[in-house]
């Protein structure tokens, strides 16, 4: 909106604090529905590996994916009613199916961050590291400091900056 | 964004709106003066941004034991000039529907607002009822908002709209559109009168036959002229972009058309209605000369297409017509982009491919919403299982309810058996408890007992029926983001509010048997269940612990960091805690050990009560 840009967004509410899964889809730009069509993805951000697999029907040629390679095992694992790839499998078939794909710890950035609640965060500065991405670092940060509680700007700026970086790295090493 | 934004902003402004909460902009824009809800989701939101501004707002607004109460406290306030907002789930409008049909006929003196928030594909919702069918039942006009804009708008539109034809007036929200976040032009707040004199009009206001005889043709006459103003109005209009074949739609299914019509530039005619019922036929038959071939795009039921069928018969139209009947589009579930450019593309003949995707053949484990970590109804079904066993009682049947405890029919616990509506567990339990000699065990929340339980338990007692009833109360409505009730010390404004003893109801009306525990306490938990199953007549278990979501809250903000600890030298592995109790903090690693995730664990302590070794300690 700052940027004079239309977004739309879906979002899915409840299921977070009792452990299901989440998805929000968000158009930028001239867009009606706020619902992505299959493979039309230009970015899919995973904050969970098996997350990222889950959600690949939206995923085609075009789509970049940074995916956050801690997992978070769900219950039904512990109760044996259903079993957890390896990671490294995933980040195979990650590999496999994603031409343009970034995988990092991002709870490991967060944890260095100072607090591991900011993995959102750290995955919204490594979106802003990718080419194309339609707003800027410097104004996600600013927006971040004139929303965000006092107390909290250090530590999830500290979390933007570390998963832009992340990208950016990643990005010149290629 | 603030919450408090809502209010705020001024006239001109733009806001990133959820669609829930350009509702209550729009209704503060139309100079709202009282709102009533019960909470449900999709339309929660609504009631929890109004909860927290309407003070500022300087309008009144409650959190309802239930939504027919909810209609009621707005209808009466439409009748005294007030303008009232009440908002509901889908469902909630069958508990409501009796006063709604009532309000209909009899009409009001100041604006009413009646939103539904319909739930396609069941995200949260019992059953996928289609409230535009509502609309017809009971002759009410109806609304439909494609996007966060227009619901600010409509709501807005609505008060004039009723207070022009002095009738109650519907705006249909569903998930799409409520959960649909997305950029609000905001308008000028209006400070709505704070009281007003309700005038008697017995012949308007009270239903006697001779007097509701009258006021249905006085209902159909309304809705012939409202039926003339819907074919004229703006809201419905056509958007042609060319070609012989048109489009009828409403709601999100129009955003899905307009997105696939755009991008693969496709010539056709849509015909967007808004103010989609009394049906307009004028309009629509002025559309149907326009094009060859109509599709009816919208979601749940085919109901403008039964409208636009009947109409073709009618005026003896030829135009060829799509839709759910001849199996063109999706009988069930919400619509998606993919959907309609699938079906238009098998209505229309054309050919729209799908983009390439990418499918990937790794099994994924499941994620199924669970019971959180320190959730006192795990507590409470752990200590009730254990009584059960230890009684040897067979074949018990479980009646269940509406609200978090719903997830104890998942494994381990797999304690619901049946299951209708709100407060339909202790109603099922007087029928079962007649129907068959097997023990009846219920459960029911605390605010779903204040909403729909009591009536089931009057009966109950009344009746002399032997069941056991569990009423789970957390101190909060857990399920739809923590409102309060009439048995918490809050009201919907933030203010101290006597609080309603359910043991005092309970009491009250003449329950034999009944006991507050704490289900913390396992051992005196599972003695009190075992006492209770015995009883000869209606037993009632008032288990009391506040929600985990609440608890862990109170924790955060004391600074209290104790987590608990698996002691690796006393666990025998025996899975007690992981099988049978499943806190979803404890995990078996790969090695099969047994851990407590630090991050979920919230301290409850209740798995060292379980462990049969004694190997859970305080994480140090």
């Amino acid at each position: 909106m700052k940027k004079g840009l239309n977004a739309v967004m879906s979002e899915l509410h409840g299921m977070a604090e009792r452990g299901g899964i989440v998805t929000s889809e968000v158009k930028i730009g001239n867009a009606s529905s706020a619902l992505i069509q299959k493979g039309n993805a230009d970015l899919l951000l995973a904050l969970e590996p098996v997350e990222a697999l889950r959600s690949l029907d939206k995923v085609g040629p075009n789509t970049t994916a940074i995916v956050n390679s801690a997992p978070i095992i769900p219950f039904t694992v512990s109760l044996g009613i259903s079993s957890y790839p390896e990671v490294s499998q995933i980040t195979t078939e990650l590999k496999d199916k994603i031409v343009n794909l970034f995988v990092l710890d991002g709870l490991d950035l967060a944890r260095k961050a100072g607090d591991l609640i900011t993995l959102n965060v750290v995955m919204l500065g490594a979106a802003a590291a990718i080419p194309g991405f339609p707003v800027g670092k410097e104004l996600l940060l600013a927006s971040m400091k004139e929303t965000l509680p006092a107390s909290t700007i250090e530590v999830n700026c500290a979390a933007f900056e570390s998963g832009y970086e992340t990208i950016l790295a990643e990005m010149q090493r290629e | 964004m603030k919450v408090e934004e809502i209010l705020t902003r001024g006239e001109g402004e733009k806001l990133f709106l959820l669609g829930n909460e350009a509702a209550v902009r729009g209704a503060l824009e139309a100079g709202v003066s009282i709102a009533s809800t019960y909470p449900g989701t999709p339309s929660s939101e609504i009631g929890n941004v109004l909860s927290r501004i309407a003070k500022e707002a300087g309008i009144y607004f409650e959190f309802s034991s239930n939504e027919k109460v909810a209609l009621e406290v707005s209808a009466a306030a439409a009748a005294s000039g007030l303008r009232s907002f009440v908002f509901m789930k889908c469902v909630g409008l069958n508990v409501a529907a009796d006063s709604f049909m009532s309000t209909i006929y009899e009409g009001i003196r100041a604006g009413m607002v009646v939103l539904v928030a319909d739930d396609p594909s069941m995200y949260s919702s019992q059953n996928e009822q289609d409230d535009r069918l509502y609309a017809r039942v009971s002759g009410s006009p109806l609304l439909e908002p494609s996007d966060p804009q227009e619901v600010k708008d409509l709501v807005k539109f609505g008060f004039e709209l009723s207070e022009r034809f002095k009738l109650p007036v519907l705006v249909r929200t569903t998930t799409r559109v409520s959960h649909m976040r997305g950029v609000v032009e905001l308008g000028k707040i209006k400070q709505g009168k704070a009281k007003s004199t309700f005038e008697r009009n017995p012949s308007q206001f009270v239903v006697l036959p001779a007097n509701a005889r009258r006021l249905h043709h006085e209902l159909i006459q309304k809705l012939k002229e409202i039926e003339e103003f819907a074919s004229d109005c703006e809201l419905n209009r056509i958007i042609d972009k060319g070609g012989d074949s048109g489009i009828i739609t409403s709601g999100s299914s129009l955003n899905y058309v307009m997105d696939i019509l755009d991008e693969h530039e496709i010539p056709a005619k849509v015909l967007k209605l808004t103010l989609s019922y009394p049906f307009p036929e004028k309009l629509v038959a002025k559309f149907l000369d326009l094009v060859k071939q109509v599709a009816i795009v919208e979601e749940v039921e085919p109901v403008m297409e039964r409208e636009v069928l009947s109409l073709i018969g009618k005026c003896g139209m030829k135009n060829r017509l799509h839709g759910k009947l001849d199996g063109a589009f999706p009988r069930a579930f919400e619509y998606t982009p993919d959907i309609v450019r699938e079906c238009l593309s098998k209505s229309f003949d054309l050919d729209l491919p799908e983009r390439e995707t990418v499918k990937s053949n790794i099994p994924l484990p499941s994620r199924p919403p669970v019971l959180c970590p320190g959730c006192p109804h795990r507590a409470t079904y752990y200590s009730l299982r254990e009584a059960v066993k230890n009684l040897g009682i067979k074949n018990v049947i479980y009646p269940t309810d509406i609200g978090c405890y719903t997830l104890g029919a998942a494994p381990p616990y797999e304690m619901a058996d049946y299951l209708l509506s709100m407060g339909s567990s202790v109603g099922t339990a007087c029928g079962f408890a007649r129907a068959t000699d097997q023990k009846v065990v219920s459960f029911i929340g605390d605010s779903t007992f204040f909403h729909a339980g009591i009536p089931g338990l009057i009966n109950a007692v009344h009746n002399k029926d032997r069941i056991v009833l569990v009423i789970l109360d957390n101190r909060t409505t857990a399920m739809t983001g923590e409102q309060p009730h009439p048995g918490v010390p809050i009201d919907g404004m933030g203010d101290v509010a006597p609080e309603v003893s359910i043991e005092g109801v309970v009491t009250g009306v003449g329950v034999g048997f009944t006991k507050v525990i704490d289900p913390f306490n396992l051992r005196k938990a599972r003695e009190a269940f075992t006492e209770a199953l015995q009883y000869d007549g209606v037993a009632v278990l008032i288990a009391k612990h506040p929600c985990a979501q609440i608890t862990a809250r109170e924790r955060r903000r004391k600074g209290i960091h104790i987590v608990f600890d698996i002691d690796q030298d006393k666990c025998s592995r025996c899975m007690v805690c992981v099988r049978d109790f499943a806190c979803p903090a404890i995990y078996v690693a790969k090695d099969g050990s047994v851990h407590i995730d630090s991050l979920l664990c919230v301290g409850c302590g209740v798995c060292r009560q379980v462990c049969p070794e004694n190997a859970i300690e305080v994480s140090k």
